[in-house]
């Protein structure tokens, strides 16, 4: 048995692998996005909106979310169970608060009478804030699920790898909206 | 697991504990477990080639009903109504369901037969074996993958039995036909669905992607160095980076399409007008979806290409009982392919207002892939060069795929002059060009493919007789039908259209548009034979008796004839060499799992 794990040759988990190239895969969704926004507002008609206080609060929301996963990642490994189950359980509610946050922030949005309708950057920032936060959505439900199991008496898991898994990713989807964030900052 | 037909390891048979952790093997199979939602990368492999072996046949069917529509545009075929109905009112096609089949056939073919049968096939079937793994890196996401793809082929065929019909503007879906339900009958739920099944398409193709890119990099058994792998596992690997980086892209356009279609946004619509009544869209542009959707659709090509281009790479090698020639050249042959495919796609838009120099730019860089391109060429027919060649049916078609691709390519270098497209753009000199250098050829390597490989598929072989007439037919008749379209194209005949007779010009073709049927109709058939064959031989074909029937050096000929789940019965074996061991040292071939031996010649 021990043989036969050598023989494979395993510099990088291909759980781990897998989930690299899958980020590489949303980050081309995400810049075919943003470049087309460069491109659209090259043109004619073009409609600019006014970015809401709260998407600051709502990135310092996401900044923190990612230093408690990676606390909580820190945990597991020392296999100081409550402390990790009290930290996914905080990074998961700092996610959900992120999303009601940027529900309030397109609330804000539409009620200035920026609306989804028409051409201009209102219209790219519903979609592509829209698209991050289901991903961010995708995001804490994996950490509900890791959660759950790690209550759970009957499997005694201490195997890192989903939970470094999920942390790369949680990462990235910060990273990913400091990226759009300061890319709205910026082109609007 | 079928064990009874072992070779040559007895002593491995027996009760090692050989799995690695995910202790497949150990459950009691039923028939849902091993054949529906089955996680062995065999029988998923099995299960996209029939679902791609089916869509190919109603793809191929629908290009049968438009070209009898074009090659006999004043006749009626009562007979269509019987089978057809409504579609078919009177004996003909009626026009907006002409162009649901032009869409249709290409929608399908490009993506649900040439991508999702050929790469998820030959993917799913020859990595792991040919690497030295168990199975893929994710079975799991494997089975996800097909059922994502099967899930997808369900949506778009439902798409033929709404009422308003399928999508109906053209394979690559531009706005406004594809944005506007009133454009068109095809432009309403038709083009939902569409939407639908091709975001679950790409699902599916970056499950299987990930999956692909993480087992070829990470799973390969010991000694077998990337500089050691089979090209067909080269040409996989890039297949699948291209895939995992442009099928987002598609699926961004995609979405931002939909709430063009349904939230009232103007990402891709300006000042339309629809029955005389002005829409209240502005400031769109459908430019933006032609550069999201070329941005897939022209590594999409190469998708469908470079599979083709590993299968037959190895099927020469094996069958010329010679070494590929220049070996490091085709995997950087391949690499600048996969580069370059990023690079280039604003030449299918020269006459859309590009910047005629930004066109000058994409000139040089899509000429620049004749390079490669040519690198390969070369190396085939080096290759086969005073080889000693075994014309298997599974040979002929890799050397009529060179053929097709030669043919093809050199009329690309038309094709990529911004100069020369602004009189052949949109006519039938580019269907030529497109269908011979990335249709038929892609086939060719499949039927390749399925000719070489089928022995390890199902441990019988294919009835020869009845390929040498498929090969045959199908490589003399794709070169009728699509060169004299060439000829019409250059003639600027333009793509289409349903019914020439109001161009004078035109009527000289008329013939000739009988004739490209009347082949057409003759080549569909023989295909059909090739099912027969396919599916004749699974159950009743000559029996596979030896394990290395081809005398070839890749690891999937170590496996036993019927390999289990886990593919080797005991260890993984280790590998010593590349896999092109071929008429070494007055030695037909040695396999890759032999060790340098003290006096053996360097390669």
């Amino acid at each position: 048995m021990t043989e036969m794990v050598s023989t494979q040759r395993k510099k990088i988990h291909p759980h781990k692998f897998a989930m690299w190239l899958g980020i590489g895969s949303i980050i081309m969704m995400f810049a075919g996005l943003t470049s087309a926004y460069i491109v659209k507002q090259s043109q004619a008609e073009w409609t600019t909106v006014v970015i809401p206080k709260i998407f600051y609060y709502s990135t310092a929301v996401m900044l923190l979310s990612s230093l408690t996963m990676q606390m909580a990642l820190k945990s597991f490994k020392e296999r100081n169970m409550n402390q990790y189950r009290l930290l996914v359980s905080l990074t998961a509610l700092l996610g959900f608060g992120f999303i009601a946050m940027q529900i309030i922030g397109f609330l804000q949005l539409t009620s200035d009478g920026f609306r989804l309708e028409g051409s201009g950057a209102a219209a790219f920032l519903y979609v592509i804030f829209g698209l991050h936060a289901l991903h961010v959505l995708g995001g804490a439900v994996a950490l509900m699920v890791m959660l759950v199991r790690a209550f759970s008496i009957r499997i005694r898991n201490y195997n890192p790898v989903p939970v470094e898994v999920a942390s790369t990713y949680w990462h990235f989807v910060d990273l990913l909206w400091v990226y759009l964030f300061i890319f709205f900052l910026w082109r609007v | 697991m079928s064990q009874d037909s072992i070779h040559g390891h007895p002593e491995v048979v027996t009760t090692h504990e050989v799995h690695h952790d995910e202790h497949h093997g150990h459950h009691k199979e039923t028939f849902i477990t091993k054949y529906v939602f089955s996680q062995d990368h065999k029988m998923i492999a099995k299960q996209f080639l029939i679902t791609g072996m089916v869509w190919a046949v109603l793809g191929g069917l629908m290009s049968v009903l438009f070209r009898l529509q074009l090659g006999y545009p004043n006749e009626t075929f009562p007979w269509l109504e019987d089978i057809l109905g409504r579609w078919a009112k009177g004996g003909r096609i009626s026009v907006e369901n002409y162009y649901s089949l032009v869409t249709m056939h290409g929608t399908v073919l490009v993506f649900f037969v040439l991508t999702g049968g050929l790469s998820g096939t030959f993917a799913n079937f020859l990595i792991p074996l040919q690497i030295g793994a168990r199975d893929m890196a994710s079975p799991f996401l494997n089975m996800l993958s097909y059922w994502f793809f099967f899930g997808g082929s369900i949506v778009i065929l439902a798409s033929f039995f709404v009422q308003t019909g399928p999508f109906s503007g053209g394979w690559t879906f531009y706005p406004p036909l594809s944005a506007l339900g009133d454009a068109s009958p095809g432009s309403k739920i038709g083009a939902d669905l569409w939407i639908i099944g091709m975001a679950l398409f790409v699902v599916s193709s970056l499950l299987g992607g990930l999956n692909y890119i993480s087992t070829i990099l990470n799973m390969r058994t010991k000694g077998m160095s990337m500089s050691r792998v089979p090209l067909t596992v080269w040409a996989l690997l890039f297949t699948a980076v291209l895939g995992v980086l442009s099928f987002p892209v598609l699926l961004s356009g995609l979405i931002l399409l939909l709430f063009d279609r349904h939230a009232g946004t103007s990402f891709y619509l300006s000042d339309i007008f629809i029955a005389g009544k002005a829409l209240p869209n502005e400031g769109g542009s459908a430019i933006l979806f032609q550069h999201l959707f070329w941005f897939l659709g022209h590594p999409e090509v190469y998708i469908i290409i470079l599979p083709a281009m590993g299968l037959v790479s190895e099927i020469m090698a094996v069958n010329c009982r010679k070494p590929i020639f220049g070996y490091m050249a085709m995997v950087g042959s391949m690499f600048a392919i996969a580069i370059l495919a990023f690079l280039v796609w604003a030449h299918h838009m020269f006459v859309t207002g590009l910047n005629p120099f930004l066109g000058s730019v994409f000139v040089l860089l899509t000429l620049l892939i004749a390079v490669p391109s040519a690198i390969k060429v070369f190396n085939w027919l080096t290759t086969m060069w005073r080889g000693n060649i075994r014309f298997t049916p599974a040979m002929m078609f890799a050397v009529g795929f060179v053929s097709l691709f030669i043919s093809g390519g050199l009329t690309g270098i038309f094709l990529g002059n911004s100069t020369l497209d602004i009189q052949l753009h949109d006519t039938y000199f580019v269907i030529a060009h497109f269908h011979i250098v990335m249709g038929v050829s892609a086939f060719f390597g499949m039927f390749a493919g399925v000719y070489h490989w089928f022995p390890k598929m199902y441990g019988r072989y294919m009835n020869n007789t009845l390929a040498y007439i498929h090969f045959w037919v199908t490589l003399v008749g794709a070169y009728l039908i699509f060169w004299p379209m060439h000829y019409e194209g250059l003639a600027a005949m333009p793509r289409r259209y349903m019914d020439y007779s109001a161009w004078s010009s035109f009527n000289q073709f008329e013939g000739l548009n009988q004739f490209i049927s009347t082949v057409a109709i003759i080549v569909f058939a023989v295909q059909l034979l090739f099912l027969f064959n396919f599916f004749y031989s699974i159950f009743k074909g000559r029996r596979v008796t030896s394990q290395n029937p081809y005398g070839a050096t890749t690891l999937e000929w170590t496996t036993p004839i019927r390999p289990g789940h886990g593919n080797w019965p005991g260890e993984i074996p280790e590998v010593h060499r590349w896999a092109y061991d071929y008429g070494k040292d007055d030695r037909s071939f040695i396999p890759q799992t032999e060790p340098i031996g003290a006096h053996e010649s360097k390669h």
